[in-house]
């Protein structure tokens, strides 16, 4: 278990005042000026070394997205700040946000001087209201103590911060629709190449980092590459935040070392499985787009990218999503299918029209209303829609669906069996 | 807004000017982004003027939000239709967002939308005849570890089920708004019997990095073999 | 530059070549919807996914740059395979109501269901149905049939730079449209049918008339302003369905003006099938031979120099050609093709055409309009600036009354003052121009059609050579045109003679007493009130302005129904071609002048158009050149004197109804019906792009 000492978000829990005066007091903006005079190069250096890969869901390693950055641009560049956490099962930036908003300002200026950034915007999603409240009093008092702005810290570095709040769409979690929305426009992801680094806000070289990616950084670059690397396995290193939810006595977030088996998270934090673990059906390790793992993967499963992968599922946001024997497994999957349909911007083909077509077909599926040659069609109908459009919702949006597929057809056939038992002719058609 | 909330035939205003309060507001979201950039700010005005109309988006105000920022109407109307918290009809003085998305279902949505349809007499996407409720169902707003959540307005109720969701609908119908948060009364996202972590006081020190690193450092480090 | 492999050719393209067109170069089709070369790209419809080697997704070829070394598949499993699902997804809600679809026989996803569809649908959902919006008069929309392909979207916003048309909604529910309904207020709306890959967007009056099979396809010009598009007439059975914009870069790209696609409903509105004689006031039918006759014994009657002839705007050249060699016979120099009174002068070619090119716009840096309005004189010259203004480092600035271009235009001037101060030098855009790279003016008939007309063009002309527009790889001096016929007309010299009078001057005379014949060759856009005692030949084909103030009318052709030559605002000489036959007794102009020519004993030399033409090339041989632009000797034109400061006033009022062909076309009418409505042209939405 990881100890006190090496947690980094020490107000996970509100417990503590969240306000400069609090921050202060739990080391956040000490040592902030020197890690910003051990330059650049130093700080990206060390991300990289550190081995802090990114925490929003895809997993890049953060140093060597810092370090796409321009080393020299004659047009503005930006950071820009992914707090619209909207994945289901996930809700780790919103402690961040509204409990350690310093941390994650401490995160903006070093990750800023790091990629040579004038500016900084955290695009925050529109129902953390409260949330943007401390975060917008945060930046006030950073800026009042000399924090941010001209200056800053008194480093001699400039960079200034705003806050952005969203609307309400789950595409403005992807780093282009998030710049896209930035811009004053639909959520719409833009296609790559051009990246970011190259073209991004205003069409001036950008980075979008997650919440917690660059929270946690501020540990990173203050304690150093080899204590975070010393945490977790190789290539899945430092702490995570991960937040359990669903079936569990205590459903709660948790920093924990990255790579703890999925069964002591659960037992350990979350006050186990209801029911006891024996009484698991599955769980969604990593946000609502990973892949289902059955209990009997959970069982030995650790809690970390390359696990997980593994196991054909993914880290995700590290959101578990835990579901007892007493789930109906299939309609839990059918709302996540109603989730992406609802989510889709609507511009590529496949995620617009395949999404709506998967969801009535799962739904479908719950009461067994469907073929069992309708599961083949559907599997197929997934591989239709993955990899062929332009961000990865669509992608998302299919995993849970073959996850289904490929662990509880018996389920899904069963129910078709039994529909068709009931009621021949109607299911005949 | 997505699902268009359903209810009888409204007006819409013929003008919208924001008050002078607001225009202020307006102008220092705008001054957010860089010059020639202004339709940034077009989500930050529409919001404005979301609040400034009791909650909801007339035309008018979508209008004057597009002159303001030198945009093409259209371009205006595509946005406010595209994001969900931009409701195009009006809304009860409560905008009950009732989350049924898979971590909220899990733990008893179902109870929390079932409770104020019966308390309230209205299904989803309906106001309530007196104007002060509207329910509708929102999709995951990001606090699956205080599950199910009921946003009231601004404000995330979490930890419900049906009692505590009645319990709330009460109160606001008598006029008082409850305290946000868990209904449990737990702080934040620990769990309700007692924290698991985070149970040493914070060391500032440790956290900027100033003392060296805890023994405990190299055995994580241990691990890392093992791995 | 890059080398890539395409389904094993090795091929060397430019940098920034995308994979879709270095496939093209190779000749190989990769189905697509909303990848258009001349819209921004957008990559939403996934159909052109090509496989690259060592990506673990297919890619769309249309967005991707090819990189060094990409070994590219179009025919592989893969790339087959996610088309296939592509397609499978864009049939799953649109409607198989293909034999009910206005866009049957010229569909793409009709076409590329062919290669890429399932033999049955393995959707047993419901289909969306998407509520009917109301575009207006031109375009018809069927939503329920949309694709989302955003190309009409892209179209509005940045060709013609009236952003009215939006995606509302998202996801599956997302719907193409105005949001709050209205009537698309962009000259070039039209086109957006052609760009509709599907059967959303179609042609309101071409609605059920005919399946593109049945078309006879003429290929042809437009006359309806000066710009010449190129068209492709579409007829059945004698009667013209359809016109489409046919490809030329130099001209109009591959758009047409909502006029040049819509008007052609005039052509049998109040049309002129017969010949007509007036008796007691009232015009009575007649036959031919009378009215030829009567015309012949008319013209011999009087002495030359009391006849005169005035050419209007929709002329062919021959006709025109002809009717000068007819009455130069006879003595006439009262010969005028500017209908307007615009002070054109027919010395200098390049003193009275658009010299820069309408595709040279895409080089020039800085633009000074001097009256004019190039959005309602000439929408496609417009999208051309407008282009060229997209690509950025381009200032417009305008003198005149203020103007919407759908662009950014400053505003310096409102007339004949700031002309003058522009030859004095006294004036900011003297030094733009001259500071300028690739400058360039234009001069519009509303400078030019005043009194002190001819004052502003050698002003202009003055403005032209001392602020470095004149060089020798680059003449910035354009004369913008709205009647297809000028050029022709100052080409052919059918301007007075010596001791002839003008416009002006005619009608004076007709007043007077001293012109006696009036022969009008398609003039409708003159006063004719009061023509005195003057006896009025019109030979045209609408029965509007000129023929109701006629004592004989002669009922000729139209554009689409003779060979004919005209030349643009550019002087570049094409062909129109006859589609359909003139209706009932109405002839082809040049052969009604050569019957006159017969009846006065004085035949014109040529018995056919192809004889005519021989004629005319030996005295104009610019005229036989057709599809070319022949380089002009700069020199003097214009007249030194006084300009009156007043402001100038465009002559484009009523874009809708500019000719006699519009103003019989409903369809126009209810253009204008629509926007006396809604202003035509939207208040300033003031993205300016």
């Amino acid at each position: 278990m990881l100890a006190d000492r090496d947690r980094v978000f020490t107000n996970l829990y509100g417990e503590h005042d969240w306000h400069l005066a609090g921050a202060r007091a739990r080391g956040d903006w000490d040592g902030t000026r020197e890690v910003i005079l051990k330059g650049r190069d130093w700080i990206v250096n060390e991300c990289k070394e550190s081995g802090l890969r990114g925490r929003g869901g895809a997993g890049f390693p953060t140093g060597l997205k810092w370090s796409f950055m321009p080393k020299t641009s004659d047009r503005p560049c930006y950071l820009v700040v992914n707090a619209d956490e909207s994945e289901p099962g996930t809700c780790k930036d919103r402690d961040i946000l509204r409990w350690e908003p310093h941390k994650l300002l401490e995160g903006c200026l070093l990750a800023g001087v790091g990629m040579g950034v004038s500016a900084t915007y955290i695009y925050i999603r529109g129902e953390f209201y409260n949330e943007a409240q401390h975060l917008q009093v945060a930046i006030d008092e950073a800026y009042a103590a000399g924090l941010l702005g001209k200056n800053a810290c008194g480093s001699g570095y400039d960079m200034d911060l705003y806050l952005h709040r969203g609307a309400g769409a789950y595409i403005c979690g992807e780093e282009t629709g998030l710049l896209e929305s930035l811009e004053g426009r639909k959520g719409q992801p833009r296609l790559k190449p051009p990246f970011p680094a190259a073209v991004g806000l205003y069409g001036c070289p950008s980075t979008v980092n997650n919440v917690e990616t660059i929270a946690v950084s501020t540990a990173v670059l203050k304690r150093g590459a080899a204590w975070f690397s010393s945490i977790g396995r190789p290539r899945n290193t430092g702490t995570k935040i991960f937040c359990i939810s669903g079936h569990v006595e205590q459903p709660c977030n948790v920093e924990e070392a990255m790579s703890i088996p999925m069964k002591e998270l659960i037992e350990r934090h979350a006050g186990g499985v209801r029911g006891g673990w024996d009484n698991l059906l599955a769980v969604i390790p990593g946000g609502s787009s990973t892949p289902v793992l059955p209990k009997e993967i959970c069982d030995t499963v650790l809690m970390d990218f390359d696990s997980l992968v593994a196991q054909k599922s993914g880290l995700g946001t590290a959101a578990l999503i835990v579901m007892d024997k007493s789930t109906d497994i299939v309609r839990a999957i059918a709302r996540l299918s109603k989730f992406y349909k609802h989510e889709s911007c609507g511009q590529c083909t496949p995620c617009r029209e395949g999404l709506g077509w998967v969801w009535r077909v799962v739904e479908r599926m719950v009461d067994g209303d469907a073929t069992v040659a309708e599961i083949d069609t559907l599997q197929e109908m997934t591989t239709e829609i993955e990899g062929h459009t332009i961000c990865a919702l669509a992608d998302g949006a299919v995993w849970p669906v073959q996850g289904l597929i490929r662990h509880f057809r018996p389920e899904l056939e069963r129910r078709i069996a039994e529909y068709r038992a009931a009621a021949p002719r109607e299911a005949a058609e | 807004m997505s699902e268009p909330v359903s209810g009888p035939p409204f007006e819409q205003p013929a003008d919208f000017e924001f008050t002078a309060e607001n225009l202020e507001r307006a102008k220092a979201h705008i001054a957010k982004y860089p010059p020639g950039r202004q339709a940034s700010a077009v989500l930050p005005l529409l919001d404005l003027a979301q609040r400034q109309s009791g909650g909801w988006l007339p035309r008018a105000a979508m209008d004057r939000v597009a002159a303001i920022l030198d945009m093409a109407p259209i371009r205006v109307y595509e946005v406010s239709t595209f994001y969900t918290m931009f409701n195009l009809r009006p809304v009860g003085r409560y905008l009950l967002q009732a989350c049924t998305t898979t971590p909220c279902w899990l733990r008893g949505s179902e109870a929390v939308v079932a409770a104020c349809k019966r308390k309230l007499g209205i299904g989803i996407g309906e106001t309530t005849a007196d104007g002060l409720f509207t329910l509708i169902e929102v999709e995951c707003l990001g606090g699956c570890v205080n599950a199910p959540i009921l946003q009231v307005n601004d404000d995330f109720y979490e930890d419900l089920d049906g009692a505590a969701t009645e319990r709330l609908l009460d109160a606001l119908k008598s006029g008082t708004v409850p305290p946000k948060g868990s209904a449990t009364g737990r702080g934040g996202s620990a769990p309700f019997k007692g924290k698991t972590a985070l149970t040493e006081p914070p060391d500032a020190a440790v956290a900027a990095g100033w003392t060296r690193n805890p023994p405990g450092a190299e055995k994580q480090g241990e691990k890392e073999d093992a791995g | 530059m890059p080398k890539v492999t395409i389904d094993g050719q090795e091929l060397e393209v430019p940098a920034g070549t995308t994979i879709f067109q270095a496939c093209q170069q190779l000749g190989i089709e990769i189905p697509h919807f909303c990848y258009h070369e001349r819209l921004l790209i957008a990559g939403n419809c996934r159909m052109c996914l090509v496989e690259v080697e060592k990506s673990p997704k297919p890619v769309a070829s249309c967005a991707m740059p090819v990189a060094d070394g990409n070994v590219i598949l179009t025919q592989s499993e893969k790339a087959k395979k996610a088309r296939h699902g592509v397609m499978e997804m864009l049939l799953i809600n649109h409607p198989l109501d293909c034999p009910i679809c206005d866009q049957g026989g010229e569909c793409d996803l009709q076409d590329e269901a062919m290669a890429y569809g399932f033999d049955r649908s393995r959707y047993r959902e419901n289909k969306r149905a998407v509520p009917e919006k109301d575009f207006g008069p031109l375009v018809a929309t069927h939503m329920t049939r949309c694709i989302h392909c955003t190309r009409c979207i892209r179209f509005l916003a940045d060709v013609a730079g009236v952003p009215e048309l939006g995606g509302t909604g998202r996801g599956e529910d997302m719907e193409i449209g105005t949001y709050i309904e209205r009537a698309l207020s962009s000259e070039l709306s039209g086109n957006i049918i052609d760009l509709c890959p599907v059967g959303a967007l179609t042609s309101k009056p071409y609605a059920f008339v005919a399946r593109p099979w049945e078309l006879r396809k003429t290929e042809s010009v437009d006359v309806l302003d000066a710009v010449g598009s190129n068209i492709r007439v579409d007829a059945r059975d004698g009667r013209i369905l359809r016109v489409l914009p046919r490809l030329n870069e130099a001209v109009n790209e591959e758009w047409i003006s909502d006029k040049s696609r819509f008007a052609i409903d005039g052509l049998v509105r109040k049309r002129l099938d017969r010949p007509y004689i007036r008796r007691n006031g009232r015009l009575v039918e007649t036959d031919w031979r009378s009215a030829i006759e009567l015309a012949a014994e008319r013209l011999k009657a009087v002495p030359g120099e009391r006849i005169a002839a005035i050419a209007g705007d929709l002329c062919d050249a021959e006709s025109m050609f002809a009717l000068k060699l007819l009455l130069g016979g006879l003595g006439a120099a009262s010969l005028d093709c500017r209908q307007d009174g615009a002070r054109l002068d027919a010395r200098c070619r390049p003193g009275y055409v658009f010299n820069t090119t309408i595709a040279g716009i895409e080089n020039a840096d800085a633009c000074l309009l001097i009256g004019t309005d190039p959005r309602h004189e000439a929408a496609i010259v417009n999208a051309r600036l407008r282009k060229r203004y997209l690509r950025g480092g381009f200032r417009v600035a305008a003198i005149g009354p203020a103007l919407d271009l759908t662009f950014p235009v400053e505003q310096v001037g409102e007339g004949g003052e700031a002309v003058s101060a522009l030859v004095r030098g006294d004036h900011e855009w003297a030094s733009v121009l001259e500071a300028a790279k690739a400058p360039m003016l234009v001069l519009g008939q509303g400078a030019l059609a005043r009194p002190d007309g001819a004052q502003i063009l050698w002003a202009a002309r003055a403005i032209a050579e001392t602020c470095g527009l004149i060089r020798p790889e680059w003449n910035g001096f354009n004369v913008l045109h709205r009647a297809a016929a000028r050029v022709g007309g100052l080409d052919l010299g059918f301007v007075p003679g010596p001791g002839g009078r003008d416009v002006a001057g005619i009608l004076a005379g007709c007043r007077s007493g001293e012109t006696e014949i009036l022969y009008l060759l398609g003039a409708d856009e003159l006063d004719l009130t009061d023509t005195g005692s003057a006896f009025v030949i019109y030979q045209g084909h609408h029965g509007d302005r000129g023929a109701a103030h006629a004592d004989l009318v002669l009922p000729g052709a139209a554009y689409t129904e003779k060979d004919g030559t005209y030349v643009n605002t550019e002087g570049r000489v094409q062909l129109a071609r006859r589609a359909v036959f003139p209706p009932g007794e109405a002839r082809e102009d040049w052969a009604i002048l050569r019957a006159i020519s017969a009846a006065l004993g004085r035949a014109l030399p040529f018995d056919t158009l192809p004889e005519l033409r021989r004629h005319m090339a030996v005295s104009h041989p610019g005229l036989a050149e057709t599809d070319e632009l022949l380089p002009g000797v700069w020199g003097g034109f214009g007249e030194v004197g006084t300009i009156a400061p007043a402001a100038f006033a465009y002559p484009v009022t009523d874009f809708y109804a500019t000719d006699a062909i519009s103003r019989a076309s409903p369809t126009m009418a209810e253009c204008r019906e629509t926007f006396a409505r809604e202003p035509a042209t939207a208040p300033r939405t003031g993205t300016h792009g």
